[in-house]
């Protein structure tokens, strides 16, 4: 089944105001930046967001923050975006702070088609409140829900015509579980090959999760924290 | 004298077994993996996607696909894996890992930690701190005894948001290693030079003192 379609415009196609997006990423490791900027150009507003973070003042989500496009933000970790702060503690921007492996496996439950489940993360935190404590092997864990999404928007290192991915390094992420919990999930990728040029044993991400493929026209894959070591 | 956030590192060091596979928070904690211990092999895992993470790349050699929790640019060790964010948090809630060393703002006597959450000043999210305390077998926390207006972040209570409840079993401080047990902390070292008075003296929370304390052998 041939999901490609042939540019960022036809990729983001139905996205409209008020939406929830999943995005993938890790700061700004692995993050669609091609589709970011389509959804800038597009200007759609009061979107829920579910990325783990915010990307920076500016790039990543932090661009679509600049324009006051993001209504919420369901994520685990803020930090490094000033402009986010502001907006959150204005009360501009809604926040919904969640641990980062509950925020991982909501997305993979949305996917897999398991409504909620149990985890000790955020037992007697802030993150408790309101949720349902049950008491397995001695132990309390609390009730988290699946999230899912209206569109997933995900970045892989290649990809092929029906939509399998395959990811590089830590750019893997949250890209997998988003893409499964995507209504419509779109796939960019740094490169595009036929059916049948990735092997079938290496594909991280089947096609069936994945509707729609475009080969990104430009990836400047922004650095957060260069460190580096002196060679001796 | 107290000891500098590398000698927090390198007293946690002490702590590593060989063959153990070992989370580091950002901060302090990542700073342990230059005292590895001779003759012992352990592997961290950063919870972004990999396992066996290696030093800072050299110069000119950074890969932006190639980065562990704190963002910081990393490489990868011979035998290294990269995975998605769910079975990250496999590893960490099924207690496949372990160790976890992470940082945090206040340690309170019965084990709770609160390091994400400072009410109307500063919210950068918990990340995958709550994880990693809610499972984590042995934890270790990295931390300065006091904070800078010199007032003592091991409480009786914790004051700000909880990470996580009674999960904190050790914690090494610019001045000394502490072990939580029945609801107090009890003295176990100090460091090099620092003497028993000026712990108690930085100290709120219930602190046990044995008769004898040794210093840290760093």
């Amino acid at each position: 089944m041939n999901k490609v379609v042939n540019s960022v415009e036809e990729a983001l196609d139905g996205i409209q105001d008020g939406m929830t997006l999943m995005l993938g990423g890790f700061g700004l490791c692995g993050i669609p930046e091609n589709s970011i900027a389509q959804l800038v150009k597009l200007g759609v507003k009061d979107l829920t967001c579910i990325s783990n973070n915010a990307g920076v003042d500016d790039f990543g989500l932090g661009l679509l923050l600049q324009g006051k496009q993001i209504k919420k933000m369901i994520s685990s970790y803020v930090g490094e975006n000033d402009e986010f702060e502001r907006q959150m503690l204005s009360g501009e921007l809604e926040v919904d702070l969640i641990p980062q492996g509950s925020l991982a496996e909501r997305c993979r439950a949305g996917g897999a088609g398991i409504p909620a489940f149990f985890t000790p993360a955020g037992y007697g935190t802030e993150v408790a409140e309101g949720k349902e404590v049950r008491i397995f092997n001695g132990k309390p864990h609390i009730l988290e829900s699946a999230l899912t999404a209206d569109f997933a928007i995900v970045k892989a290192w290649k990809g092929d015509t029906e939509g399998n991915l395959i990811f590089k390094a830590t750019a893997r992420n949250f890209n997998p579980m988003m893409a499964m919990a995507g209504k419509i999930t779109i796939a960019e990728v740094e490169e595009l090959v036929p059916a049948g040029e990735l092997d079938p044993n290496f594909i991280h991400t089947p096609g069936i999760f994945v509707q729609r493929i475009f080969k990104g026209e430009k990836f400047e894959k922004r650095i957060e924290q260069r460190t580096v070591r002196q060679r001796n | 004298m107290a000891l500098d956030k590398n000698g927090i590192a390198q007293r946690i060091a002490q702590e590593l077994r060989d063959g153990w596979y070992v989370n580091l928070g950002i901060g302090i904690p990542t700073l342990v993996a230059n005292y590895i211990p001779e003759g012992i092999e352990v592997e961290f895992q950063s919870e972004n996607g990999i396992l066996g993470m290696g030093p800072f790349p050299f110069e000119g050699e950074e890969d932006a696909d190639l980065i562990n929790a704190g963002k910081q640019t990393i490489t990868a060790r011979k035998g290294a894996v990269f995975f998605d964010s769910a079975t990250s948090f496999a590893m960490i809630r099924g207690q496949h890992v372990q160790l976890t060393v992470l940082g945090a703002m206040e340690v309170a006597q019965n084990g709770d930690i609160a390091n994400w959450k400072i009410p109307g000043k500063m919210v950068k999210g918990m990340g995958g701190a709550m994880d990693l305390v809610a499972s984590a077998e042995n934890i270790i926390v990295a931390m300065m005894h006091t904070n800078r207006a010199g007032e003592s972040k091991i409480l009786k209570e914790c004051t700000l948001p909880l990470t996580g409840v009674g999960c904190v079993k050790k914690v090494v401080t610019d001045l000394a290693v502490l072990e939580i047990k029945d609801g107090r902390f009890h003295l176990i070292e100090r460091a090099p030079g620092v003497s028993v008075e000026e712990i108690v003296s930085k100290t709120e929370g219930d602190l046990v003192v044995p008769d004898h304390v040794p210093e840290m052998k760093l």
